[in-house]
């Protein structure tokens, strides 16, 4: 068998519901302990780094901002990804992941607006200012709570996924605008000293606190999303059970 | 006017918070979902591909 084949053969395995929980169920002890793990040496470094010259113990914020912004964007596109599965591979779990995802994605989006307010009020002198990067990523955080309303709107699954993945997918234009709006427009915000084209011009000192948390944030993610994902399919086999229950009953009460 | 160190400690306060928050949600809602599961299973409700595997027919 080809390589290719057994990946796609291992992708539809996942396809079935009961294949993935045993799976979840063996991964997730891992990913939770290793998010344990990076948590403790991010957290460590983050408090025995030195301080910035000029933003003095601010600089510690960045450690939990940055990280939970980059994760705000980040699962906005695991939900995008999972949209592209519902509409063109109608992959059963796609919708199952978009789902799970939006609630975990409007925490961290949530962290990051209220860390930079709390960052941005001792350097910038103001808790919020209507600028594009910040705008923007309120926006994101305004689709999350507006996607997590429509799927609890409409009960059925089959009759929600569908509306919910295209909304998804519209709503992707925004990440490349969160993304950019430090370089098309004049921000407060400052632009990207990681995420660039010619390396991270961040000093090492702050540096590796932030690639540490910002692995055990991720990790701490897909340890949340797994297990998120699997309550909503535990979720939709309760309401299955419960439907067939009640036929069931009908049924009796008619033979009756 | 709040000291730099109160800015910093109420960040790291509200994402614990945050993070400790969603994980509880995540374990609470598990375990109504499975407790759930187990109660329709107790009053003989199954899933046919459970029903399949143990071995039983109605």
């Amino acid at each position: 068998m080809s390589e290719n084949s057994l990946a796609i053969r291992k992708f539809s395995d996942l396809a079935n519901p009961t294949r993935f929980l045993a799976l979840a169920d063996r991964l997730l002890p891992w990913l939770a302990g290793l998010a344990a793990l990076f948590f403790i040496a991010g957290l460590w470094l983050s408090f025995t780094t030195e301080g910035d010259y000029q933003q003095g113990e601010t600089v510690r914020i960045m450690y939990v901002h940055v990280p939970a912004a980059w994760l705000s964007m980040m699962c906005y596109s695991v939900m995008a990804l999972a949209a592209l599965g519902t509409l063109v591979w109608r992959h059963p779990l796609a919708d199952v992941s978009s789902r799970a995802a939006a609630p975990i994605g409007a925490c961290f989006t949530f962290l990051a607006l209220v860390t930079g307010s709390l960052w941005g009020k001792p350097m910038w002198g103001t808790w919020w200012v209507w600028d594009a990067r910040l705008t923007s990523v309120f926006v994101l955080f305004l689709m999350y709570l507006g996607l997590m309303a429509l799927n609890r709107a409409i009960d059925d699954p089959a009759r929600s996924s569908k509306v919910s993945a295209v909304l998804v997918l519209v709503g992707f234009v925004n990440i490349p605008i969160i993304k950019f709006s430090v370089e098309w427009w004049n921000t407060l915000h400052q632009p990207a000293s990681v995420m660039r084209l010619d390396g991270p011009t961040i000093d090492p000192e702050f540096l590796w606190p932030l690639i540490a948390m910002a692995i055990a944030f991720t990790l701490l993610f897909f340890t949340l999303h797994i297990a998120a994902m699997r309550n909503e399919i535990l979720r939709r086999r309760v309401t299955a059970l419960r439907r067939l229950a009640a036929r069931s009953a009908g049924r009796g009460a008619r033979t009756k | 006017m709040m000291s730099h160190a109160a800015y910093v400690f109420t960040s790291y306060g509200i994402a614990t918070l945050t993070v400790l928050g969603l994980i509880a949600w995540v374990v609470l809602d598990g375990r109504a979902r499975r407790r759930e599961l187990a109660e329709l299973e107790a009053s003989g409700i199954r899933r046919r591909s459970a029903e399949a595997a143990s071995g039983e027919t109605r």
